[in-house]
């Protein structure tokens, strides 16, 4: 295969893989920048994987190729849904965060797969979606010599949106005045309630806005790379979304950066063997590189990643 | 004790026997919303855990590595770290334990047995002992080192299987009778279950756990450096000493865990497609034991019994066997969420009693 | 007593009256920290309140900044009856806090932080360029100097609280509230606070100052109200009040401003520091080729401002912190970058600075903490068994020796207030009978009756020929207890002056840097403006 092809394939496919860890990655930033650790995000995803396919398979007749972006949404919502758990849990009910971030993570498969028994007749997997996020090829942009191929031909389109959304995600936490309370929510909560910002209300929009986005990571799992649903569809991607948020910084550009990253090393433990010099390579070290490298990179050079100051903190408001 | 004192101990029994109990409340709900029958379902759990010796035998068996697994978990977190690596150490231990039976089956049990043993405990200790030395030393963050460190056991466990213990095959053989943990009295106690001498093996753990956390300096630097590193560095404490023998400890735990599904239980090794569940269900045990030994026998007696106890349910009355893990992560909730059954008791409690100490 | 004592026959107007709080009450439970409270604040005034450690002015300014809500009683502005249920409301009706420790998110920048919850916006977008603005304006009508595009981590002090100052000036505070706003200042900057506050006045706002240093009441105050354990004393005109009546009535009982001491005999040097040069944090020089002797029979007092590398020497004698170069011997030995264990068994004992942070591990027992030091010694655990009997035998000792208020030994070392928890550390070091006592801060947060305790057994262990190195930000302290006073200043030591040649003037110009002949002299030209209260 040409350079060109061979390119082509990697790029796609790193994006792909990508797509899910983005959004959740930039879904774990929002609540983590408020303060509240937000290790469910694996269990959100799954409720996420899990909604999205129901909705597919039940109204893809009616909404054809809209389908996959709807069900996008509702998944955002299903996702909301969930996470109110883990924001009443550690906001009011002033829980330990981890200790809840692993009930939302066991609660979400056991009830996914209860439901899909429930729904399908006790099969424990669900039937194949129709209408998929398959490939995409952007009109105009394609035709650009080189790159159009490589980047805007069979492609991911969810993956741009999430790239889209991160940008978005970069200005809404930077530049308007929610970001900054948002910010301060979790660096000095105590600050913040002297100048009478809601402490409550703002970690629970951090955990809503994370929940939303990790319910649409898990929507784009399952309808772009299984097809379907099962209690293995969602297999440590939302713990390598967290890490790509903390390699991140906790910037939305740098989470989506990570996410890349990981989407890329990820992918070529599929399509490894199409590319000349890698395919190889036997294909553990492909599949643990960027677990490795991971580490490396974070010894050598992030060190002590800080987070929110205030992070993993309970806040509690004396009255 | 003063008066103080007694009412916690007594709370610290209330808020996890309430738990268990809305825990099992909410499962009942969620089977009534879909129609299924709560009553035979849980009659169902506690015949399929309860009704014979086998049952009770697997039950016994399924504890096992739940136990240990927690325990190694509980020590790091003591400690302060929040060891998520526990699955890959028990992965590890596991494939370590398999791996010297399956290359020296000849050597006398006496010798082999406990060699597969601590083969096990090591790889787990060293696997965790990675994260440990980079906390340590770099200042990473131990959970997503530990992260990286699961999935890449996954991959290296599954080459492992595939090239060097067989032939491109998907499991290894059996191993030999001098590596096993089976006892001819226990399973013919347990008509034929699974259950084996690990047990004991992890029961005198508790007790070792206990002992060391509760008794020993190393406890103490422990909890000292878990509740306040600065307090410990200025008490003469070796952070570093401490951060990696910690890891290392709560790995050997987790790793042993695995031995006992290596030499025990399954008795080979196997590609898998995802980390071992007991490794992320005996985090589950050491937070429903609220970090203490006895605590953590107790809760994996429970869960082993609600999990063991579910494989039953939905022969026996027809509701899918996921609702074991809807009632152990509400029970989890609870305990995690306890201010509010704490709030409950202290409020009642207070109405009881007049005078104070 | 509610005796209000007004002389100069200055009849009062209620329309003068900004603020008034009338029979405000706070309970938490069947505590109460305010009890039956009466204040009242004038336009343009500067109206002190005073009481000691835990007498109840913060919760009172609290509830009147709107964070707390009174139990029972009325608050008045302006003459209007109104009900502060928030931060927001306080906001709205023109109170501004000037916290003590400050309400500041170190990761942003000094503007974010003023504007933070009042932004500037456009359809929710920041509009950084009107804030830039803004402040720029209200920094010059009020000469408050501050970097906007600074992190609050990255400034000083003294400029981090004049953020703090901005922040209430943006909501449009005309009552400024100032919680202990010296603390960490030097004298220098102190008597700029204070000017700052005058000129705040000038222009129409109306400050309540809460302290605890009589002086600063006397420098800028016009009346002063006394609490003590919850209840208001009196309220009384600063001019014609002595600050011996201010201290008693803030106590209770006749204060003894100086803990009576025998002259030092001091002996053979214990702790010999040469040359020595410690980084901070961010690599850059804390301490530099420092020299420094104490010894037995003696108390060596560092006076400095916080920051000047006082908390690195300490540090780095004790072990927690590198010495780049330079020797530290201790009894003639070098100790030099030795393990910490090895330093204290050598003969160090030490009362960090910040005793939750440092010297206790609060969720853990009395006597576990007490043993703190010692329990990988005989008896206390042998082959690393612990033995519990002995370590709780031990605490009961030193808590009957020390007066340490406890429910039991076997309490949780949270559970002690702020003065038992500095006796508990204390009993713990002292009984270990080491040669060289660091005390750092040794009575931060503590009330007089703590403070009396611990100033005497600081004493007792000097005349018990030990060593004792003090580190503290209260000159008070420093002259009252040192033998020689040395004086720290970015990294060295400028200067040595006994207490009894030396004032708290000349004391806060070397603080900042100047050499002592300068100090001196500039005194000397001072000598003719009214000098500060000093008895």
């Amino acid at each position: 295969m040409d350079m060109l092809a061979i390119l082509s394939i990697i790029v796609s496919s790193a994006l792909i893989y990508s797509a899910p860890l983005i959004f959740t990655g930039l879904g774990g930033t929002f609540s983590e920048r408020s303060g509240i650790v937000n290790v469910g995000l694996e269990g959100t995803m799954v409720m996420g994987a899990f909604s999205a396919i129901v909705f597919n398979l039940n109204y893809a007749d009616n909404l054809g190729k809209m389908t996959p972006w709807i069900a996008l949404l509702v998944a955002g919502v299903v996702g909301i849904g969930f996470s109110i758990i883990h924001a009443v849990a550690t906001i009011n009910l002033r829980a330990n965060h981890i200790v809840s971030g692993t009930v939302i993570n066991m609660l979400a498969p056991a009830l996914a797969v209860f439901l899909t028994k429930v729904l399908y007749e006790g099969k424990g997997q669900t039937a194949f979606i129709i209408q998929n996020f398959g490939k995409t090829s952007f009109p105009i942009l394609k035709d650009i010599p080189i790159i159009g191929q490589i980047f805007f031909t069979n492609t991911s389109a969810p993956a741009y949106a999430a790239i889209a959304m991160a940008l978005v995600c970069y200005f809404i936490i930077f530049k308007t005045t929610f970001g900054l309370r948002l910010r301060s929510v979790g660096e000095h909560p105590q600050a913040a309630d002297t100048l009478g910002i809601n402490v409550y209300m703002m970690r629970y929009a951090g955990v809503l806005i994370s929940g939303f986005l990790g319910g649409v990571g898990g929507a784009i799992v399952s309808q772009s790379i299984s097809l379907n649903f099962s209690g293995s569809t969602i297999a440590g991607q939302g713990f390598i979304a967290m890490a790509a948020m903390i390699f991140g910084k906790w910037n939305p550009i740098g989470v989506m950066g990570a996410a890349i990253f990981f989407g890329f090393a990820q992918s070529l433990g599929v399509i490894g063997s199409y590319i000349p010099v890698i395919q190889n390579i036997p294909s553990v070290y492909l599949q643990i590189a960027p677990y490795v490298i991971t580490i490396i990179v974070l010894v050598g050079f992030i060190g002590k990643s800080r987070g929110p100051a205030a992070n993993g903190t309970t806040y509690i408001k004396s009255k | 004790m003063s008066n103080q004192q007694g009412a916690t101990r007594i709370q610290g029994i209330i808020v996890p026997l309430l738990s268990v109990v809305l825990g099992l409340l909410i499962g009942a709900i969620v089977m009534w919303s879909f129609g299924y029958d709560a009553i035979a379902g849980y009659s169902a759990m506690l015949k399929g855990a309860f009704g014979s010796p086998f049952y009770i035998g697997e039950l016994l068996r399924e504890a096992t590595p739940l136990i240990l697994v927690a325990l190694g978990f509980a020590v790091a977190n003591t400690a302060g770290f929040f060891n998520i690596g526990v699955a890959g150490q028990t992965l590890f231990g596991w494939l370590a334990s398999v791996s010297v039976a399956q290359m020296l089956p000849e050597l006398p049990k006496i010798v082999l047995l406990p060699l597969c043993i601590l083969a096990g405990v090591a790889a787990g200790a060293v696997w965790a002992g990675i994260a440990g030395f980079l906390r340590a030393y770099f200042n990473t963050s131990e959970v997503i080192v530990t992260i990286m460190l699961n999935h890449t056991a996954l991959y290296i466990n599954n080459h492992f299987v595939r090239n060097v213990l067989t032939d491109s095959g998907d499991s290894t053989a059996r191993i030999t009778e001098n590596a096993s943990l089976r006892v001819p009295f226990l399973s013919e106690l347990t008509r034929n279950s699974t259950l084996h001498a690990g047990l004991f093996i992890a029961l005198i753990m508790v007790a070792v756990v206990w002992v060391l956390m509760k008794k020993t300096t190393y406890g103490f630097e422990f909890r000292s450096v878990g509740l306040n590193p600065d307090a410990a560095d200025y008490a003469g404490m070796n952070a570093k000493k401490n951060i990696i023998l910690a890891m290392l400890i709560s790995g050997g735990l987790a790793g042993l865990g695995g031995a006992m599904e290596g030499l025990g239980n399954f008795q080979n090794m196997f590609v898998q497609g995802a980390m071992p569940a007991v490794g992320f269900d005996g985090m589950a045990v050491a937070l429903l034991g609220i970090g203490s030994p006895i605590g953590i026998l107790f809760a994996a007696l429970l869960f082993s019994t609600l999990k063991i106890g579910g494989t039953s349910m939905p022969l026996m009355s027809g509701v899918p066997v996921e609702i074991v893990d809807i009632v152990i992560a509400s029970i989890i909730f609870f305990v995690g969420a306890s201010y509010i059954i704490r709030l409950l008791v202290n409020k009642l409690s207070k109405v009881n009693k007049k005078e104070v100490a | 007593m509610h005796s209000i004592l007004v002389r100069g026959g200055i009849s009062m107007t209620e329309e003068n009256y900004v603020i008034e709080m009338i029979g405000v009450t706070k309970a938490f439970g069947n505590y109460k920290a305010n009890d039956d409270i009466f204040l009242n604040l004038k336009k343009g005034e500067i109206h002190a309140l005073l009481g000691e450690n835990g007498a109840g002015k913060s919760t009172l300014m609290n509830i009147l900044s709107g964070l707390l809500e009174p139990t029972s009683g009325t608050i008045k502005v302006k003459g209007q009856e109104v009900k502060i249920s928030s931060p927001g409301i306080a906001d709205k009706l023109g109170i501004g806090m000037v916290h003590q420790h400050f309400m500041l998110v170190k990761d942003f920048t000094v503007t974010e932080n003023i504007i933070l919850g009042s932004e500037p916006s456009r359809f929710g977008v920041l509009n950084k360029k009107s804030a830039a603005g803004v402040i720029a304006d209200l920094s010059n009508k009020y000469r408050l100097a501050v970097n906007p595009s600074a992190k609050i981590e990255d400034i000083t002090v003294g400029m981090q609280q004049r953020v703090e100052i901005l922040k209430t000036l943006y909501r449009g505070a005309d009552v400024l509230i100032f919680d202990e706003p010296t603390a960490v200042l030097t004298p220098q900057e102190i008597d700029e606070l204070m000017s700052i506050m005058k000129e705040l006045t000038k222009e129409g706002k109306s400050i309540i100052l809460i302290t605890h240093k009589l002086d600063e009441i006397k420098a800028v105050a016009d009346r002063c109200t006394v609490i003590r354990k919850g209840k208001s004393i009196g309220t009384v005109d600063v001019k014609q009040t002595y600050q011996q009546e201010l201290a008693d009535m803030m106590v209770g009982r006749s204060v003894l401003f100086r803990t009576v001491k025998k002259p030092s005999q001091p002996k053979q040097a214990v702790l010999e520091v040469e040359g020595l040069t410690v980084k901070e944090s961010r690599g850059l020089e804390a301490v530099r080729n420092l020299n420094l002797t104490v010894r037995a029979g003696e108390i060596v007092g560092i006076a400095g401002i916080d920051g000047n590398g006082q908390s690195e020497l300490i540090q780095a004698i004790t072990g927690l912190r590198k010495a780049e170069s330079g020797t530290v011997k201790l009894n003639g030995e070098i100790i030099t970058n030795l393990a910490p264990r090895k330093i204290t068994e050598s003969g160090l004992g030490h009362i960090p600075e910040d005793r939750q942070k440092f010297g206790l591990i609060l969720p853990m027992r009395l006597d576990e903490n007490i043993a703190l030091q010692t329990y990988y010694q005989e008896p206390y655990s042998k082959n690393s068994f612990l033995n519990d009997k002995a370590i709780e035998n031990h605490a009961i000792e030193l808590i009957k020796e020390f007066d340490v208020r406890t429910q039991s030994e076997k309490a949780t070392a949270g559970s002690l207030s702020g003065g038992n928890q500095q006796k508990a550390i204390i009993a713990r070091e002292v009984d270990r009978n080491p040669s060289l006592l660091i005390a750092a801060q040794p009575t931060r947060g503590l009330d007089v009756g703590a403070i009396e305790f611990i100033h005497k057994r600081l004493i007792e262990q000097r005349d018990k020929d030990k060593a004792i190195l003090l580190m503290s930000f209260e000159l008070d302290e420093i002259l009252n207890l040192s033998d020689i006073i040395a004086v720290m200043f970015e990294g060295e030591i400028v200067a040595y002056v006994k207490p009894e040649e030396t004032s708290e003037q000349e004391l806060g110009l070397l603080m900042a840097g100047s050499s002592l002949e300068k100090a001196r002299e500039e005194l000397e030209k001072n000598k003719e403006e009214e000098g500060s209260p000093h008895e």
